[in-house]
């Protein structure tokens, strides 16, 4: 089967727990290649936790993840993160360049250095983000906009199919948000498929062509005219299943 | 492979100095390269106390080694030591997964109860355990040419490994979610990272002794760190740190009698460490208040232009001068401190004085610093009202701040945002310093 048919991102019955405390249950979605797709929902219902369970950052605690119909494993150089901003300490002393070139260190093995090859990719990247003027700077002397453009550019540099990005749009100025919007287009008009944690519900309408409604468990996934309705949004955001999480906090004390 | 090992060994052995002193500032070298090198590391992945615990850890392992070697063999101490060390980060790794305590909490029971069982096992065998106090506190004196060769090995492979590993182990320090996306075995790599971090302390340790290694761990490299932003930079330095607190402690101890390796090490790493923090060019105490002074003295002057400005605009710009006495009156300031100010100013080209020193009249670069402030404050006044829907008098505190830090850009993006305006929010002029050439008082 080829890429088109396949579905860029399968999941089947994910679940998280976290100390116990179950974050996740059960997601089943197949997101079909070439789409952009938003991940919405509360606080607290699992938005993070769903993409870092895909990338096995947090380890899953059921089910199983396929990428381009591979374990992930298999297809782990065909995926691009962006991890949450906040997720990294902004004093540390690398450069913006630096933070480019490691996107392109997943190709290189561990002791391998990068050559030429690499730096024109990883100047690329940040060139595309309007960030290569700084790559001489020290990551802590940029603005969070600048950080946020910083962080896509080296996941443009990794050069994937599909992109998992956490929150990219928090923290950041109108300028920086709407130069996002545009590469997300971008990347989608070239074949790629990203999947986007965002956490404003007025803007995801505009922003993505498929919505993941999530809380706690998989509210519903599809096109934004299908999904994008009062009554889905409602099961979404209109309070949490209080039993479920209830149950849920009792797991965690056991 | 035996006797490939056998040839490095012969090797290793023609690289050990005869001399007692050349063999101390060898072994202080070796020790300040390796502690240097992982020290990057564990300041800024923040395991300092990791560091501590583990050297601490080790001390069983030291006594069970010269328990269980006749003759003092340094490979012996070296496996009983870092097993015992690697022994103590598992345990405090399993604490923090198995319970809700936090790292500070588990390495503390860690530290103790390795410590104390140490301390208790050498009390019990004495005869055996005679040099445990060089390992307590340090002794590079004791250090003889077995030692220095297990020393030289170990620092061979840590520096080789950091050397290759340098960079997964960057990205990783830095961002583990994404290295495990880049698919770095992230796992293998902590425990070789843990691994380096016991073979540095088992290094150092006969030198500085198990109670200070962690300040070699910590130490360089926080000296290293506050002088550049650049990692490569940062191991370079911290190595040298390492290195020169080494020889300093080596020196100082052999010269003057009764004072111990491990302390004297330690204090010179700590009197690097204040130099570079006093005068560090960025991040020094000593530059930061520096560069805040310029900017208070810069703020200061800038408010004086400001309130000549203001007199001749209060005048209508009909008077040229302006006196010392108007505007100490105007500042709210004594006249001595005025003129204080005013040489400042006339140093800078920003005003001319009048020779019998009463009055004074704003230079063509005078007026031009002293029109942007008052235009700043006001256009800052007015995006604030406008844009910001702040009230007319809420505005002004934030301006007499913000007047001083806008740039020709974001003033450029002001005029545009709010269409040129002319007037401020409380029916005040805005001045223009491009038409400064038209102003009347600038004929002659």
């Amino acid at each position: 089967m080829s890429d088109e048919q396949q579905p860029a991102l399968e999941t089947h019955d994910l679940t998280v727990t976290y100390h116990k405390r179950p974050a996740l249950y059960g997601i089943d979605v197949a997101v079909p290649a070439g789409s952009l797709v938003g991940v919405v929902g509360p606080n607290g219902a699992g938005k993070s936790s769903f993409i870092k369970a895909v990338m096995g950052v947090v380890p899953s605690s059921g089910g199983w993840v396929k990428v381009f119909g591979k374990p992930l494993r298999e297809n782990l150089h065909r995926v691009g993160y962006v991890p949450q901003r906040e997720s990294v300490d902004w004093d540390f002393p690398v450069t913006v360049m630096d933070v480019a070139l490691m996107g392109t260190y997943g190709g290189l093995g561990l002791f391998r250095g990068p050559g030429k090859a690499e730096k024109r990719r990883a100047s690329e990247a940040l060139e595309k983000v309007g960030m290569l003027p700084y790559s001489n700077r020290q990551i802590g002397n940029l603005s969070g906009g600048q950080q946020q453009r910083v962080f896509l550019a080296r996941a443009l540099a990794q050069d994937s199919d599909l992109y998992l990005m956490d929150e990219p749009f928090v923290g950041v100025d109108a300028a920086t948000e709407a130069a996002i919007v545009t590469l997300l287009r971008e990347m989608r008009e070239r074949g790629k498929t990203v999947i986007v944690v965002h956490h404003d519900l007025q803007s995801a309408g505009e922003y993505f062509d498929r919505l993941l409604l999530l809380n706690m468990r998989l509210v519903a996934f599809g096109e934004v005219k299908d999904v994008y309705t009062p009554e889905l949004l409602q099961k979404t955001y209109g309070g949490r299943l209080t039993i479920l999480s209830e149950v849920a906090d009792r797991a965690a004390k056991l | 492979m035996v006797q490939e090992m056998s040839v490095l060994a012969s090797a290793v052995d023609f690289l050990i100095p005869a001399g007692g002193s050349a063999k101390a500032m060898m072994a202080a070298v070796l020790l300040g390269a390796g502690c240097g090198l992982l020290g990057c590391f564990v300041v800024l992945r923040r395991v300092a106390l990791m560091g501590d615990a583990v050297s601490h850890a080790v001390l069983p392992g030291v006594v069970a080694g010269l328990i269980y070697s006749s003759e003092r063999s340094p490979g012996v101490i070296f496996v009983f030591a870092a097993t015992a060390g690697l022994l103590g980060a598992g345990l405090v790794r399993l604490m923090m997964m198995s319970t809700r305590l936090k790292s500070d909490a588990a390495l503390g029971i860690v530290l103790a109860t390795f410590f104390a069982f140490g301390i208790m096992w050498q009390s019990r065998n004495q005869q055996d355990t005679v040099g445990v106090m060089n390992f307590l506190f340090g002794n590079v004196g004791s250090i003889d040419a077995s030692d220095l060769r297990m020393m030289l090995m170990t620092t061979l492979v840590l520096v080789v490994t950091m050397f290759f590993l340098r960079r997964p182990l960057l990205v990783m320090s830095f961002d583990e979610g994404f290295s495990r996306g880049l698919g770095y075995p992230v796992k293998l790599l902590n425990g070789v990272f843990y691994f380096l971090l016991t073979f540095s302390v088992v290094v150092a340790l006969q030198a500085v002794g198990v109670v200070l290694v962690s300040a070699m761990l910590i130490t360089p490299a926080a000296a290293a760190y506050l002088l550049t932003d650049r990692f490569d930079r940062m191991l370079l330095l911290s190595v040298l740190f390492g290195v020169l607190s080494g020889l300093a402690g080596g020196v100082v101890s052999a010269e003057v009698n009764g004072l111990p390796t491990g302390p004297v090490i330690a204090l010179s790493a700590t009197a690097l460490f204040a130099g570079v923090y006093l005068v560090a060019p960025r991040h020094g105490v000593l530059s930061k208040a520096w560069r805040t002074f310029r900017r208070r003295m810069r703020v200061r002057r800038e408010n004086t232009l400001k309130a000549i400005y203001q007199i001749h605009e209060g005048e209508g710009f009909v008077h040229e001068e302006v006196s010392v006495l108007m505007l100490a009156r105007k500042r709210g300031q004594t006249e001595d401190a005025v003129r204080r100010d005013c040489k400042a100013l006339l140093s800078r080209g920003f005003i001319d004085m009048a020779e019998d020193g009463v009055s004074l009249h704003l230079s063509r670069l005078g007026w031009k610093r002293a029109m942007e402030i008052v235009r700043n404050h006001r256009l800052w006044e007015l995006y604030l009202t406008n844009e910001a829907d702040y009230a007319e008098d809420h505005v002004h505190e934030d301006a007499e701040k913000i007047e001083h830090i806008l740039e020709p850009g974001t003033v450029r993006q002001l005029e545009q945002h709010l269409d040129f305006p002319e007037l401020d929010p409380h029916g005040k002029p805005i001045p223009q310093p491009r038409h400064l050439v038209a102003q009347p008082l600038l004929t002659r």
